[in-house]
């Protein structure tokens, strides 16, 4: 039997640059606070003592410009990892991951890849109100040339940014900041796992429940208290929003007749409506029920913990939309 | 050579080299805008007749292994940097053999054998990426220095400082070539800055700020010359402001309401094709037949490019999704 460690969320993410830096010396972490500081959410904390200021590179508050260099320095060779401290700020260097990033390999024709990975924290649930909150990776997801994640479980936190540096286009990686604290046990041997493809987290027959990132926990719970009133639920995790895993999609839904997307992200015009799009392109005569949706509601997120909490995806509201679709 | 730049003693072979190149840029852009009319090339193109000296001078200091970020106004600097006038004229005529397989267009000109980076067309940018070029040229301990050449309304955008903090911070061999033609698009300097000296904005950075004669293109020469070998040799980053004027108008849409034609008449007398030639002459280095041999030389090119472009295919609609992602993995 394999040996497992105990292990936070966290800790994965920083085994996973360790490794990467360990074992190819082109990859570098630059960033905000990455060094020093030891990150924002402490992801990289002591890992400028092993590897120095060069490749543990702090970065001025300028993301833009350092998402730009990460950029060309990975079309010249090296394997940057950029991180930038929330995605709110992200939209900072939306020039350079959609105008050079996403594009470049287009433009030129095929000749200039961007191998570069891009990291950042998304998500609510900490009082950080309505310009550090938001889930903007389904936006991100709408753009074609880049590659977007959200590792949900420790394997994937651990796993998913090998495969990312060795992809040879930009690889978006979104850790829903209230996973950093999750802790669990992982395999001491944990490795490399695929960025593409969706997995089933549980297994059910009745209802599919369809989530990513920060709400596949909610989502297992709300499975958890479905099981207990004999509805036993699907929980697809959809791991990469780009590409999306349709036929994972088309296939949860034509094994359960019915489907809830649970997101972060906004409501209107949204991956969790790309995913109902999905649903209806691929699997339309499969349904026995109309789809619901359980995302965040149509506000920027407030400050007051009530508030907050209802603005967001939260397990009793996947509970009755499970239930409605049920028609429980 | 003297030991004013600006007067240096003309070796006749680099003389009639230099003007060569200025006259294919030239030649290659009058045509293009003749295809324009014609609707062989369609899109925006964004001549860079007049200011044909700065690229001239400062790409003849550069090596291959130097990457060369420019702008939406680059034809000139793909020529001179080395990339076929066939495959650039392929590329506008939007043809499968252009230099991005006809998926740029005027705009967006790349080509990997040269390392040109192209063809940015969000004005600032590329120097964001001249940085990322820099960092990984010192991260490798190669020899290589980026070059970012850009217009002077970059200097409004925010990624210029950030990318000149972050180049003087960090002390990466970056040349910094801002093409000041006075204008962004329709807009004067003088109505856009509040800080019209450019070389001031550099020296916040604590980067050396040189002001150059963009319409002789011996200094730009000189200038450059000393400007690479100082960023090669490790003085970290430079900035070049390179007066110059663009005699065309913006695009191919542009009226030209917000300068006066007297203006653009005076700039016209500081020609730099008209002055390098008038002081080769001067000089008794450049003869008419000289001329004409360019003149030739240049027209059989320029020629030959619209052949190949015009019996250049399109691409198959089928490959529409081509290129979005790698079809090869990379190590």
């Amino acid at each position: 039997m394999t040996d497992m460690i105990k292990i936070t969320y966290r800790e994965a993410v920083r085994e996973a640059i360790r490794e990467a830096m360990r074992q190819d010396s082109r990859v570098f972490l630059m960033g905000e606070d990455v060094g020093m500081y030891g990150g924002c959410y402490a992801v990289s904390k002591g890992l400028l003592e092993e590897f120095g200021p060069e490749r543990i590179r702090d970065t001025p508050l300028s993301e833009s410009g350092f998402t730009g260099a990460g950029i060309a320095a990975a079309v010249a060779g090296m394997r940057p990892i950029v991180e930038v401290m929330t995605c709110n700020f992200s939209l900072l260097a939306l020039d350079q991951i959609l105008n050079t990033a996403a594009t470049w390999l287009h433009m030129s024709g095929g000749q200039f890849n961007v191998p570069v990975v891009i990291r950042m924290a998304t998500g609510a649930g900490r009082q950080l109100a309505a310009q550090h909150s938001h889930s903007l990776e389904g936006w991100f997801a709408h753009i074609p040339g880049i590659k977007v994640v959200a590792p949900a479980t420790l394997e994937d936190a651990r796993g998913m940014l090998w495969s990312a540096l060795e992809d040879p286009d930009p690889v978006l990686i979104f850790e829903n900041a209230s996973l950093y604290g999750v802790q669990g046990e992982l395999a001491v041997d944990a490795g490399p796992v695929p960025i593409e493809g969706a997995a089933v987290r549980r297994e059910g027959e009745e209802v599919s429940l369809i989530t990513y990132g920060g709400s596949l926990p909610k989502t297992l719970d709300a499975a958890a208290l479905l099981a207990a009133e004999g509805i036993e639920a699907d929980v697809l995790d959809l791991r990469s929003l780009r590409p999306l895993d349709r036929e994972a999609i088309v296939e949860t839904v034509t094994k359960t007749h019915r489907a809830v997307i649970i997101d972060e992200g906004w409501k209107s015009g949204s991956i969790s409506a790309e995913v109902m799009a999905g649903i209806m392109e691929g699997g339309f005569y499969e349904l026995d029920a109309p789809i619901r949706r359980v995302c965040t509601e149509e506000v920027p997120i407030p400050y007051p913990k009530h508030l907050e909490e209802a603005a967001l995806p939260q397990v009793d509201k996947i509970v009755a939309a499970a239930k409605e679709v049920m028609r429980r | 050579m003297s030991d004013d730049p600006a007067d240096p003693v003309l070796d006749r072979d680099h003389s009639l080299h230099l003007l060569h190149q200025m006259i294919r840029i030239r030649r290659f852009e009058e045509k293009c805008a003749e295809l324009y009319q014609q609707e062989k090339i369609r899109g925006f193109l964004h001549l860079y007749i007049g200011e044909e000296a700065v690229a001239v001078g400062v790409m003849e200091q550069l090596t291959l292994d130097d990457p060369v970020i420019a702008t939406y106004r680059e034809h000139g600097h793909a020529l001179i940097r080395g990339v076929p006038a066939a495959l650039i004229m392929a590329e506008m005529y939007g043809k499968v053999e252009g230099c991005s397989m006809g998926r740029g267009g005027s705009m967006h000109l790349f080509d990997k054998d040269t390392r040109f980076y192209g063809g940015n067309a969000i004005v600032g940018g590329g120097l964001p990426l001249a940085v990322g070029f820099g960092l990984a040229a010192k991260m490798q301990e190669s020899n290589a220095i980026a070059v970012a050449f850009f217009g002077e309304g970059a200097v409004a955008e925010g990624e210029f400082h950030e990318s000149m903090n972050l180049a003087a911070l960090w002390h990466l061999p970056v040349l910094f070539c801002c093409e000041n033609n006075l204008y962004a698009m329709g807009t004067a300097l003088v109505r856009s800055e509040s800080e019209t000296n450019l070389a001031l904005k550099a020296a916040a950075y604590e980067i050396p700020a040189w002001k150059v004669d963009g319409m002789n293109v011996l200094a730009v020469e000189d200038a450059a010359r000393r400007a690479v070998a100082a960023v090669r040799g490790g003085g970290g980053p430079l900035f070049l402001e390179l007066e110059t004027y663009r005699f065309r108008a913006h695009s191919m849409f542009d009226p030209e309401l917000y300068r006066r034609r007297d203006e653009v008449e005076a700039w016209k007398h500081r020609d730099p094709i008209v002055l390098f030639t008038n002081r080769l002459r001067e000089a008794g280095v450049l003869s008419d037949r000289d001329l004409q041999l360019i003149e030739e030389d240049v027209q059989a090119e320029v020629g030959s490019a619209v052949e190949f472009a015009e019996a250049g295919t399109w691409e198959p609609v089928e490959d529409l999704t081509r290129f979005v992602y790698s079809e090869e993995p990379v190590s």
